[in-house]
């Protein structure tokens, strides 16, 4: 079967982002970007099945600035066999982002939809259940476990008290949650491999697709800033202030 | 005006951050309508009319909407939240998952994860792991909103007499089906609305370790939560980790003991009122965000601590 992988290019985790002077957004400019890191196990989940006989194809797929090449480069160097990028130079909501992603779907139509359970820039936590939503798929979000049999993938998710395991008809959207793997390391041959893989670049014009928004940001700020504490001797002391200082004992 | 808030439930027991989800939809104002959807959750709804602020209870009673499956509860709200002015849920697991599926129905753009009501069309969110607030405003006929509990102080679960109206509408969508779930066991208070937590990471060295700080927790009437690090490490559950991918918390207490303090933690603890952090390193960046910082070992340090309190 055929796997559908949705990656973002987003500024790399370690990098403490600052918010611009005229509170328009935060600082991008010469910022390192990586791959989201859920967006990784997407990836690697996608190739793990294809190890294991599962999937015979995988596809990635990026919407985002011509720069997010370099991602769909990475995930190919990691095992997707080909690459689509829907070209957008504008911050798209989440539901522009799962509109386009939809219209991929329906061009590739693909088995299974593995995305990243949430981007670390916007924190939406939004794009897959509405790709769901839109295909009329099953979900199955916060995914720790997926196993593929038959017309079925069951998906053991992470919930606020434990895991829950659903049982999804095929097609299906799966998300994924930190525990599902552990991604693996592009290696150099791959990576110069991964130039030569085919890389398709669409717009949201040609998909035939409007990405206009009901939501504006209006302004970015900086989170209010912590007044600096005090390192204390000791034990005794601590729970002296705690006490009587903060009154929280 | 009128709001929707969906109910967080496990069928027989109204979970506590609906009450923060009801405190949101009275910032915004107008009236407020609870949907309870499950399978046999009538203590729910009763639970539910009985919240102050609340001026109706929809029950949809129906074996399909029994384990919360969004493909069968979606289109639930979907329809009935159309008349709406908002629809609200908590940013539990749960409502994460049904939410954007219901903003994505009604073609709107969702706003997660508020964490304050500025006008009925403007709401601050955090992003990028807490490291900015982005103040966004809706045009949308319907607002889809998730709620943060930790920005809004819970209404009183009692005082309210709503009604409670049974709801018809049955959706089965079919392309899902629940086979089973398996939940941690914790007689302590629930990590997300504790007044006091306590957290261990990678410098607990194990999970046997982690007994000094339910010693201490149940001393100090504490929840327990941990690091991504020693959830990987196999020491505790993923159902304790507090950060960015984990529980957001805003205790007025949080002894952060053994954790470095990454970016990823600190998205999940750094609204605490008071934080306190034990660590031998005096370089961690857990220190930058401390109120009270003890360089020290653990394991010297907790134990002398639960004596002392």
């Amino acid at each position: 079967m055929k796997v559908l992988v949705a990656v973002k290019r987003v500024v790399d985790y370690n990098v403490k982002v600052r918010v611009k002077a005229d509170n328009s957004g935060v600082d991008l400019a010469n910022v390192k970007m990586s791959m989201n890191p859920f967006c990784e196990i997407a990836v690697e989940e996608a190739v793990r099945l294809k190890e294991k006989g599962v999937v015979t194809e995988i596809v990635v797929v990026s919407v985002g600035p011509s720069t997010a090449q370099e991602q769909l480069r990475t995930a190919l160097a990691l095992g997707a066999d080909r690459a689509v990028l829907v070209e957008s130079a504008e911050e798209l909501t989440s539901l522009a982002v799962a509109k386009l992603l939809k219209a991929v779907v329906d061009k590739e139509q693909p088995q299974l939809v593995i995305l990243g359970k949430q981007a670390i820039d916007s924190d939406n936590n939004q794009t897959g259940q509405m790709l769901a939503a839109l295909t009329g798929y099953g979900q199955g979000t916060f995914a720790s476990k997926v196993e593929v049999s038959g017309d079925s993938v069951a998906v053991t998710r992470e919930i606020d008290g434990g895991a829950q395991t659903v049982s999804l008809k095929l097609p299906a959207i799966v998300t994924t949650d930190l525990r599902l793997n552990e991604p693996r390391y592009a290696s150099l041959p791959n990576i110069m491999k991964a130039k030569k893989k085919p890389l398709e670049v669409l717009t949201p014009d040609a998909l035939g697709v409007s990405t206009a928004s009901t939501n504006k940001t209006v302004k970015v700020q900086a989170p209010a800033a912590r007044s600096a504490g005090i390192k204390v001797k000791s034990v005794a002391e601590l729970v002296e202030k705690l006490k009587n200082e903060a009154k929280v004992l | 005006m009128t709001i929707l808030v969906i109910a967080e439930h496990d069928n027989k027991v109204l979970a506590p951050a609906t009450l923060n989800t009801v405190a949101a939809a009275a910032k915004i104002g107008g009236d407020i309508h609870v949907l309870v959807a499950g399978q046999g959750a009538g203590a729910v709804a009763e639970a539910a009319a009985k919240v102050a602020g609340v001026s109706k209870v929809l029950l949809a009673d129906n074996a399909a909407y029994a384990h919360q499956l969004p493909e069968n509860v979606a289109p639930l709200v979907a329809e009935l939240g159309a008349g709406y002015s908002h629809i609200l849920a908590a940013a539990t697991s749960n409502g994460k998952n049904i939410l954007p599926r219901v903003a994505a129905q009604l073609d709107v753009d969702q706003i997660s994860e508020i964490v304050s009501v500025e006008s009925a069309d403007t709401f601050k969110r955090p992003i990028y792991a807490g490291n900015a607030i982005a103040t966004v405003q809706s045009t949308a006929g319907v607002k889809v909103i998730t709620v943060r509990a930790t920005g809004f102080d819970p209404v009183a679960a009692e005082g309210g007499s709503a009604a409670v109206e049974a709801v018809a509408a049955a959706h089965d969508a079919g392309t899902s089906s629940f086979v089973g779930e398996e939940l941690a066991k914790s007689d302590r208070p629930e990590l997300t609305a504790a007044k006091i937590v306590v957290s261990g990471g990678r410098g607990m060295q194990n999970g046997d370790n982690f007994k000094h700080l339910y010693a201490l927790a149940d001393k100090l009437g504490a929840a327990v939560g941990a690091s991504r690090a020693a959830v990987d490490a196999g020491f505790v559950p993923n159902d304790m980790q507090v950060g960015q991918t984990g529980k957001i918390v805003a205790p007025q207490l949080y002894i952060a003991v053994g954790i470095s303090g990454a970016i990823q933690h600190l998205a999940g603890m750094k609204d605490s009122k008071v934080i306190v952090a034990i660590n031998k390193d005096e370089e961690a960046p857990i220190f930058q965000v401390a109120d009270y910082g003890l360089v020290a070992d653990l394991f010297e340090a907790v134990p002398e601590l639960e004596k002392l309190v």
